[in-house]
């Protein structure tokens, strides 16, 4: 004891007083004990969660080096790959993961103002969203898969070398063709790697969605649903990004 | 704490802003929250819905925009126009969806040193695929 | 300007009876626990498992190379010997080494806060860590693994039979363990500094493990895609990097060495940062130059993310961009070279003692600056032609790692052990260990330069018989180097049941880690210390222990 004793009197000078002024005050339920206040509590998660999202935006850096870098390269393979994928499609899932991201706002406006069943409510909405999105992108990928257009041994080109009759596309020539296989590895590798993370975010959302039925999140600590807030719109802005790059590479 | 401070030489000294400050002047409040001259603070900020909504409508007026520019034949222009819309849409969901605008200084400085990394990635690996060919004419 | 020594008198110390190590009982607690103090030691018994792990291949490469034919194993085990030896060292033992050991112990403490800012995911970096180690294991076990820790493409995705995608796997989790541990740091350097904790009133071994950090942070996750696209290749084919498919090789060249590069600072920086408080106490002088050295270490993480294409010389990459990367690559050489001087000029009329970490640190400065300065030559594009591939490239990262940062955590280790464990290890056995560990270095590796210089390639189990000399004399160095590693690991076991009682501060060191008691409490402050003295100031720690003993 002794030692601790003067080391503060050492540190503490006896006058004037530097005390910090929220020396004394009363902590919420949900700080957890090394932190001194609530509010720095908040912003070292904020903080975390953004430096977390660093590390995402070199995850996905990585592959968006390589489509640059191949489509630059192959652009004719790209383009003719790009135009047999449905934009439909994917116009939908993009408003859909819009629309998921807005509610999710939503919902994190609903936990600051403490309003427990409004946050249900957008938080349900963000699963059902994020469900039908994944669901229209199955479909795309079983497309895909029938259509041969899969990397690996069943990989076919011969839709490209000689499209399909009333197809607008030109035929491509042969080494040229082969080429989108590259074009189709980025798309699995992308759009694969992004369904991941909405298959995590979903499965994170539920735990949320069960957890704040104790209100929890509606009493002031809003910390979790405003960290996964921030990583379903990064998830929603590398979407922004695919569904050009991968969609609308030159559609005529 | 803007009353007068004695420092250790038995000088007095007047504290400019009422933050304690130690006798060499460093600010002892790095740790409080409240404190919003801190680079690293920024007072707590609720967007509310009607933004939230406007946000939507400015992201849904892209993405179709985005899909109507890609069918005209703008030539090399249409990636240009295509990536400018996508980096304003991702703008509007950083500063506003993701309250970037509201955040301190530091989550702003996180944002940037994340793209800017990325901008190194490419950049540089880029500019090794660029200058192979030259010089072997 | 230095303070005269007086160390503290140990024989009244006595083991303070509540501390974070009897805290809790029993295993679970162990496992379980959030405090960072805990973590860290659970760290440095699991890497230190590793590091021997990894020695221990060292050693079968080593002793493969006495003869110049192939006679104690097969070319491919040979392989699978050197890539074991280059993944269990580098992303097993040296990514993790000081950060996750050192500080994880020390930077809450350093900076006055009671824990890092998220206690359970930095033991979730952990059991990452030991999932990664896990799989390096299995993979072991089923059989090894030969591309080289490079994993090279397509050599790794379509010419081996080995099992690749199962120490992929451990990469990347080992990957996120590290990044983990970085943002954890960043947060907690940022945010939970004690009132008065300027930054630059910071030690620079947070400055050294800051800097370190934002380079986990964004250099990781290139690899961790690097390394799926590389198993996503192997499993289902698709074809980024597959030259027959169009793919470019070179493009997983430009993806690994971008967090490869950096992960070489990630690994030598917070060496710089151990270094740093050792020289500063043991020559009882504030750091030279303390703000230019905090920022040369930012400076090294910054350049660090512009020279990575120095690895790929002779791969094919353009000349002009080769010609950048090589000037850039010369850039890094000043804020290292920064640190260097300010620590000799903090050397010059310090009041120096040789304590064993001391000794280390010695080690350390010599030894990274001749491994500094071959860099400088491998650096040049027409070196590097001449040397890439050769014994000369081998020497010189063994002179940055080993006798660079293992010197350096060594030091760190011997520094800190009386504050992790509350009490001292044998000072004439540890003095003994550290000047084994320097000859048996030297004896290793400066034959490789000369080898490598003459053209013998790396990574071959038989070479000309010329080169024998060299060859042996640097197996016989190993030798040496191994009873240099393992002299610790006894008498730091020793000294954990019958070592002298420590004290506070048995160094008179000023770091606010030595101003509580050792071991440290579970919540290392009683009350949040006000910082109100610079780094280093000698003159506040002889002012406070006069203060101390009047106050008796």
């Amino acid at each position: 004891m002794s030692v601790s004793s003067t080391f503060s009197e050492i540190t503490h000078p006896p006058a004037p007083e530097i005390h910090a002024s929220h020396d004394v005050h009363d902590h919420p339920f949900y700080q957890r004990h090394h932190f001194e206040t609530a509010e720095q509590q908040r912003e070292a998660a904020g903080f975390g969660m953004w430096l977390f999202l660093l590390t995402e935006i070199m995850f996905f850096g990585g592959l968006f080096m390589a489509y640059l870098l191949y489509r630059n390269w192959y652009y004719d393979a790209f383009v003719a790959a790009s135009n047999s994928i449905s934009v439909p499609m994917g116009l939908t899932n993009t408003i859909v993961l819009i629309t998921s991201s807005l509610t999710m706002a939503m919902g994190v406006w609903a936990a600051e103002v403490k309003n427990k069943k409004l946050l249900q409510i957008f938080l349900l909405a963000t699963v059902v969203l994020g469900f039908a999105f994944l669901g229209i992108k199955t479909g795309e990928y079983y497309d895909k898969f029938a259509e041969h257009h899969v990397p690996g041994a069943s990989f076919s080109i011969a839709d490209f070398v000689n499209p399909p009759a009333g197809s607008k596309e030109k035929p491509l020539p042969m080494d040229m063709a082969k080429k989108t296989e590259v074009y189709f590895s980025l798309y699995f590798a992308m759009t694969g790697v992004h369904a991941l993370h909405m298959i995590i975010g979903i499965a994170i959302l539920i735990v949320l969605l069960w957890k704040s039925n104790s209100g929890v999140y509606t009493s002031g600590y809003v910390q979790p649903i405003e960290n996964f807030g921030l990583y379903w719109h990064f998830v929603d802005i590398v979407w922004i990004f695919l569904f050009p790059f991968l969609y609308l590479i030159n559609r005529h | 704490m803007s009353e007068l401070q004695k420092t250790d030489n038995g000088e007095q000294a007047i504290a400019l802003s009422n933050k304690p400050v130690d006798r060499h002047g460093a600010n002892l409040d790095y740790h409080d929250a409240g404190n919003v001259v801190n680079p690293e603070h920024i007072a707590h900020h609720i967007v509310s819905p009607v933004m939230y909504l406007a946000i939507f409508g400015v992201l849904m007026i892209g993405t179709l925009a985005t899909v109507g520019f890609a069918y005209l034949p703008l030539g090399p222009f249409n990636a240009a126009v295509a990536i400018a819309i996508a980096c304003t849409k991702a703008v509007f969901v950083v500063l506003f969806f993701m309250h970037v605008k509201y955040s301190s200084r530091l989550v702003k400085l996180t944002v940037v040193s994340g793209f800017f990394t990325f901008l190194v990635l490419v950049i540089m690996s880029m500019s090794d695929y660029i200058s192979r060919a030259w010089g072997q004419w | 300007m230095s303070t005269i020594v007086s160390l503290p008198d140990q024989s009244t110390a006595t083991l303070p009876k509540r501390s974070y190590l009897n805290a809790e009982h029993g295993l679970l607690s162990w496992l379980l626990t959030g405090d960072h103090k805990r973590i860290a030691m659970l760290y440095l018994v699991s890497i230190t498992f590793f590091f021997f792990l990894g020695g221990f291949f060292a050693g079968m490469i080593r002793l493969e190379l006495l003869t110049p034919v192939g006679d104690l194993m097969a070319a491919d085990t040979y392989n699978k010997m050197f890539t074991m030896h280059g993944i269990v060292m580098v992303f097993l033992f040296l990514v993790p080494s000081v950060p996750a050991t050192l500080g994880n112990f020390l930077i809450p403490i350093m900076i006055g806060a009671k824990d890092l800012a998220f206690p359970k995911i930095n033991l979730l970096s952990w059991y990452l860590y030991m999932i990664g180690g896990t799989f390096v294991l299995a993979s072991l076990v089923l059989g090894g693994v030969d591309t080289g820790w490079t994993f090279t493409t397509p050599l790794s995705t379509h010419y081996l039979n080995t099992h690749v995608i199962t120490t992929a796997t451990a990469i990347f989790i080992a990957g996120f363990s590290s990044i983990f541990t970085g943002l954890n740091f960043i947060v907690t350097i940022h945010r939970m500094r004690a009132p008065g904790m300027t930054w630059f009133r910071l030690p620079l071994f947070v400055w050294s493990n800051y800097a370190a950090s934002i380079m986990m942070v964004l250099g990781t996750p290139v690899l961790a895609i690097a390394i799926t696209l590389v198993a996503l290749e192997r499993t289902i084919g698709i074809g980024v990097f597959d030259p027959a498919k169009g793919g470019d090789p070179l493009l997983f060249q430009h993806l690994f060495w971008f967090y490869s590069h950096p992960a070489v600072y990630i690994m030598i920086l917070p060496g710089f940062g151990v270094i740093s408080e050792v020289i500063s106490t043991f020559s009882r002088k504030r750091v030279f130059g303390y703000t230019a050295v905090a920022f040369s270490s930012v400076a090294i993480a910054l350049f660090g993310f512009f020279v990575w294409a120095h690895h790929m010389f002779i791969m094919g990459v353009s000349n002009y961009s080769a010609l950048v990367f090589s000037l850039l690559t010369m850039l890094v050489a000043v804020p290292s070279a920064i640190k260097i001087f300010n620590w000799s000029f903090t050397l010059q009329k310090g009041s120096i003692t040789f304590e064993t970490p001391m000794l280390y640190a010695f080690g350390f400065i010599g030894l990274f600056t001749i491994g500094g300065l071959t860099g400088v030559f491998l650096g040049s594009l027409g070196m590097d032609i001449h040397l890439t591939e050769t014994y000369f490239i081998v020497a010189h990262f063994h002179f940055v790692m080993v006798g660079g940062m293992l010197m350096a955590f060594l030091s760190g280790v011997h520094f800190w052990w009386p504050k992790m464990t509350g009490r001292m290890y044998p000072e004439s056995i540890s003095k003994l260990a550290a000047v084994t560990t320097f000859i048996g270095f030297i004896l290793t590796f400066f034959p490789q330069f000369v080898v490598g210089y003459l053209g013998m390639p790396r990574r071959y189990h038989a070479y000309p018989a010329e080169f024998q000399v060299l060859n042996v004399l640097s197996t016989a160095g190993a030798t040496v180097l191994g009873v240099g590693y393992l002299l610790p690991l006894l008498y730091l076991g020793w000294s954990l049941k019958y070592g002298a009682i420590a004290g506070n501060n048995p160094w008179q060191a000023t770091g606010l880690e030595w101003q509580i008691q050792s071991p440290p409490l579970t919540e290392n402050f009683l009350e949040t210390p006000v910082v109100e003295w610079e780094a280093y100031d000698y003159e506040w720690l002889a002012k406070k222990q006069q203060a101390e003993l009047s106050h008796v």
